[in-house]
């Protein structure tokens, strides 16, 4: 069925059309200019001179940036908190949210709620501060990993989910002589993937893209990560490149290769966005979903 | 005080097992639960007693008991002390100004999703959603970059251009400069959540029967009349459910975009409550000073949220929280 469009049906739709793709032009277009300055001729780029088009194309700045020292070990460090704290951030929400759909435990109203206000207050940066500085947990991974275990948020979304699931499985299994851990493991745990893929996803990028953290707790360099070298790098990119040119022996390379504040900072930039936009395509079809519980019952 | 809680979960687990599945059910699951409990109130509980070193003359490093006790000196100085006084109107001046660009803003991704709705084609549709919702997943550092690489002063894309053009002769400094620093704060906001503000009102929109459209047509109701008499209301709960919520965060804004855009130019416009308790607090070394501001932070914030739901329970005749 083809509808002939009024004239005035015609001018919205090319008015929205114009409009939405602007706006989406906009949202992408940094990461596109992003991406063309560090494979562009390092000398243009830090003039400026890359508008839309990349120019002398080459793929060695993604090579030398390896040799700012730290660099590689920020990586291991933003993996290692992104794989470890996903890990346990959903076991802990699963095993949690599961544990509270259990009308039978000691106190459970009152427990749910007290995990459930902590999304409303918090004491403060400098009391929260101390208490980890007490804890020994300044300059130390575990600072990472522990405060994520409990997410209230997403401990709301399991339990929802987990309440929408018949009850006869589980029922069954009771009678069947089954004890709780059973239950969740060979039961609870294989229906709930799909809450479970969404809260990683959520999870991961919050890791990934973590920063204050590091500002807060963490001077040893050992324990920085991506994005708050990138930070760093930020301020001090045109000395890095110097270390750069130095310890790659400069000499063979010629002005295009060269690393330039700018090269380096483009560069870092790209790496650091790079597992984001790798996932992106996957995960977006699970965020729709997730804030739509989260919505319901948040 | 871990031991003793995991000794006592010993002993109360083999006590149970002797009981029927109900009753041994009641304390096993409190103690299942109970690792993760207590994660939480060392993480979100212990902290508040931190809240003493308002009292207190408190340095990082130096017990508690050998510091002075000076009662509710840093409290009377923030209304009495002429500089500090100056400093926290000034933080909260940003803060309020920064915190309403933000509820004015908060229409666009309404907007936003009332006219992509509109479009015809699903495929166009799904782009520009995908597309974006991506700034959302970025951190502020990488926003930081592209803002360097995108306005910088003598690279910037953006000079580069206004010169190329002849409008200007020299590059504007759009980063280190002290004008418009809130409005500036609050596009960078925008082009980070537009994208996902406008997903919820999205999926309220798809969720309005179809049939109320139709009828509108054949009443002969022009497309904006029946977004103005349907669409409209149809969003509206979802609307005041997020604006309630935005209302009861006007003063929590963070710190990460304010710190990472931060500069000895703009920190005047910038620094927001939270940026300025750190900067004071962590960076001053003024623990109590700025312990006690973010006290008084934490009681204001509160009472807007007791504000924000008993606003929800008169109009939608329930509580947000």
């Amino acid at each position: 069925m083809h509808k002939r469009l009024s004239a005035g049906d015609r001018a919205f739709h090319t008015v929205n059309y114009f409009v939405f793709a602007v706006i989406a032009l906009l949202c992408i277009f940094p990461f596109y200019y992003l991406f063309i300055n560090t494979i562009s001729n390092n000398d243009l780029s830090s003039r400026g001179l890359i508008t839309f088009f990349p120019r002398e194309i080459h793929f060695s700045n993604y090579a030398q940036v390896l040799h700012i020292p730290g660099f590689g070990h920020a990586g291991l460090v933003s993996l290692g908190r992104t794989v470890i704290g996903t890990a346990l951030t959903v076991g802990g929400a699963a095993f949690l949210g599961f544990l509270f759909t259990k009308q039978e435990m000691w106190g459970r109203k009152f427990w749910y709620r007290f995990i459930i206000v902590t999304m409303y207050f918090n004491a403060g940066i400098i009391p929260w501060y101390v208490t980890m500085l007490n804890l020994n947990l300044t300059n130390n991974f575990l600072a990472y990993i522990l405060p994520a275990i409990v997410s209230p948020f997403f401990v709301i979304l399991v339990k929802t989910f987990v309440e929408s699931l018949p009850a006869a499985l589980q029922e069954s299994a009771q009678i069947d002589g089954a004890g709780y851990w059973t239950i969740f493991t060979r039961i609870v745990f294989p229906l709930i993937t799909p809450i479970l893929a969404t809260i990683a996803i959520f999870s991961a990028v919050g890791q990934w893209n973590s920063f204050t953290d590091t500002l807060f707790l963490m001077t040893d360099q050992n324990l920085y990560t991506l994005q708050f070298v990138l930070y760093k790098y930020m301020n001090e990119a045109s000395s890095l490149a110097a270390i750069v040119r130095n310890s790659s022996g400069g000499q063979g390379l010629d002005l295009a290769n060269l690393q330039t504040p700018t090269s380096i900072r483009t560069t870092v930039s790209m790496i650091v966005v790079f597992p984001i936009l790798l996932v992106y395509p996957y995960f977006q079809r699970f965020f729709v979903k997730g804030i739509l519980i989260g919505a319901v019952k948040g | 005080m871990h031991n003793s809680i995991q000794a006592q979960a010993g002993v109360k687990t083999d006590a149970g097992k002797r009981q029927p599945f109900h009753i041994k059910g009641k304390y096993a699951l409190f103690l299942m639960a109970l690792p993760f409990l207590a994660l939480v109130f060392v993480f979100s509980y212990l902290p508040l007693y931190g809240w003493i070193y308002a009292f207190y003359n408190f340095r990082p490093g130096i017990p508690l008991a050998v510091s002075d006790f000076v009662g509710l000196q840093w409290f009377k100085s923030i209304f009495s002390n002429p500089t500090q006084t100056g400093e926290v109107l000034r933080v909260m001046r940003n803060t309020v100004a920064m915190s309403s660009l933000g509820i004015a803003a908060s229409v666009l991704p309404v907007v936003f999703a009332i006219f992509l709705s509109e479009m015809r084609s699903a495929r166009f549709k799904k782009t520009v959603q995908i597309v974006t919702t991506l700034p959302n997943f970025i951190s502020w550092v990488l926003v930081y970059s592209f803002a360097f690489m995108l306005f910088a002063v003598d690279n910037g894309l953006v000079n580069q251009i206004l010169i190329k053009l002849g409008f200007i002769d020299a590059g504007i400094n759009f980063l280190a400069s002290d004008s418009h620093t809130w409005l500036k704060m609050a596009l960078w906001d925008l082009w980070k959540g537009l994208g996902w503000g406008a997903i919820l009102y999205m999926a309220a929109i798809a969720g309005i029967d179809q049939e109320l459209y139709e009828a509108a047509k054949v009443d002969g109701a022009s497309r904006f009349r029946s977004i103005w008499h349907i669409t409209v209301p149809g969003i509206m709960p979802t609307y005041f459910v997020l604006l309630l919520l935005t209302i009861a965060n006007f003063i929590n804004n963070g710190l990460e975009q304010y710190f990472v855009f931060q500069n000895a130019i703009n920190k005047d416009q910038i620094e927001v409550l939270d940026l300025y308790v750190y900067n004071v607090g962590l960076l001053g070394s003024n623990f109590s000073f700025a312990t006690a501001v973010s006290m008084l932070k934490s009681f204001i914030s509160v009472g807007l949220l007791f504000f924000a739901n008993s606003l929800s329970k008169i109009v939608r005749g329930e509580s947000i929280i």
